[in-house]
């Protein structure tokens, strides 16, 4: 089965104003950094965006934010940001924060056909306000909801035809979850092969959950925090 | 008094042998540089890494490898890569032995805040909402009191919390304390601190019995 298509423009047409979307990536880590460029381009609007964090200010998610083309954010850490944290405060943003482990199964729930489940994390604090507490094995715990998206937008490092994917290092994180969310889901990756390249025993995401694939460009791979030692 | 270093090495002592172990950002990333000799533990980082290694030497950064502070790391062999989901269920399945982290606040009964001042700092809570409703060891690593010279040991919390009753012990600058159901508990002075010091560096109650031993680092 094929699902290549030609470039970014054919990997995001049908994304529209007012959509949820599903992006990829750990900080800037794994980011789908072709497709974040060309939601720029496209100016789409009024979207929630479903990430675990909001890019940096020039950066990823950051580059919608600038633009306010982000109506609200579902994340779990958004430190980095200036903008971001001026827009929540000032109240023009919308977002709703939620424990990361929460937020990485939501996501996958949303994908595994699993509408709820139980997590201790976040009770006795607001994030478990207006939601479902019950005691299990004597210890309380709070009802999330499975999240899905329009679009999930996710970066890998090979790919193949059939939209089977392999992620390299730390970033995987939030990717293969969010490719199972997403009623389509798009795959960047730095390289595209012929299906029968891949190794089956090595594919992270099976390209059942990817509608469409492309092979990206120009990857820059900002670091954030670039921490080394000095040889002794 | 300690400095953050003398923090680091004070909870570096509490690793034990076959742990696994997740290190919050900032002064608990520290206490992997004074593993005591002859411990074997392994470090996990909630964005995706088991068997996480000391910072690259210059050069050698890999965008594609950091931690969960987003600083360029290293991977040690035996080392794995997973996905957030796989990662949190390490977590919240309590495989993870010793879980590390700063805090604003910490009260008496054990609750932590560390995520939000509201209207002014919201950076969000990270894993660390999973990290300590699950764990069952969490140590803090925190200064004793804020830049304004309050208490960060309180009776009662007054920022948004992180979670109920599930902080067991905490590390300062002025001393090791533990978590009981009648209040903190001094278990250990930091170098040339008295009682005293410590008494009235703490808003909540502090329990005090018998000489309390200064910590050998």
């Amino acid at each position: 089965m094929n699902k290549t298509v030609n470039n970014v423009e054919e990997a995001t047409a049908g994304i529209k104003d007012g959509m949820t979307l599903m992006l990829g990536g750990f900080g800037l880590c794994g980011i789908p950094e072709n497709s974040i460029s060309e939601l720029v381009k496209l100016n789409v609007t009024g979207l929630t965006c479903i990430a675990n964090n909001a890019g940096v200010d020039d950066f990823g998610l950051g580059l919608l934010l600038q633009k306010r083309q982000i109506k609200k954010m579902i994340s779990s850490y958004v430190g980095e940001n200036d903008e971001f944290e001026r827009q929540m405060l000032s109240g023009e943003l919308e977002v709703d924060l939620i424990p990361q482990g929460s937020l990485a199964e939501r996501c996958r729930a949303g994908g595994a056909g699993i509408p709820a489940f139980f997590t201790p994390a976040g009770y006795g604090t607001e994030v478990a306000e207006g939601k479902e507490v019950r005691e299990f094995n004597g210890k309380p715990h709070i009802l999330e909801l499975a999240l899905t998206a329009d679009f999930a937008i996710v970066k890998a490092w090979k790919g193949d035809t059939a939209g089977n994917l392999i992620f390299k290092g730390t970033a995987r994180n939030f990717n293969p979850m969010m490719a199972m969310a997403g009623t389509i889901t798009i795959a960047e990756v730095e390289e595209l092969v012929e299906v029968g390249e891949l190794n089956p025993n090595e594919i992270h995401t099976p390209g059942i959950f990817v509608q469409r694939i492309f092979q990206g460009s120009g990857y820059e791979k900002r670091i954030e925090q670039r921490t080394v030692r000095t040889k002794s | 008094m300690l400095d953050k270093i003398g923090i680091a090495k004070r909870i570096a002592q509490e690793l034990q042998n076959g742990w696994y172990v997740n290190l919050g950002i900032g002064i608990p990333t520290l206490v992997a540089n004074y593993i005591p000799e002859g411990v074997d533990v392994e470090f996990q980082s909630e964005n995706g890494i088991l068997g996480m290694g000391p910072f690259p030497f210059d050069g050698e950064e890999d965008a594609d490898l950091i931690n969960a502070g987003k600083q360029t790391i290293t991977a040690l062999p035996g080392a794995v890569f997973f996905d957030s989901a796989m990662s949190f269920a390490m977590i919240r399945g309590q495989h993870v032995q010793l879980t590390v982290l700063g805090a604003m606040e910490v009260s008496q009964n054990g609750d932590i805040a560390n995520w939000k001042i509201p209207g002014k700092m919201v950076k969000g809570m990270g894993g660390a909402m999973d990290l300590v409703a699950s764990a069952e060891n969490i140590i803090v690593a925190m200064m004793h009191t804020n830049r304004k010279g309050e208490s960060k040991l309180l009776k009662k919390c007054s920022l948004p919390l992180t979670g109920v009753g599930c902080v067991k012990k905490i590390v300062t600058n002025l001393a090791v304390l533990e978590v009981t159901n009648k209040g903190f508990k001094l278990l250990e002075r930091a170098p040339g601190v008295s009682v005293e010091e410590i008494q009235n560096a703490t808003e909540g109650t502090l329990i005090t019995e018998g000489d309390i031993p200064e910590m050998v680092l």
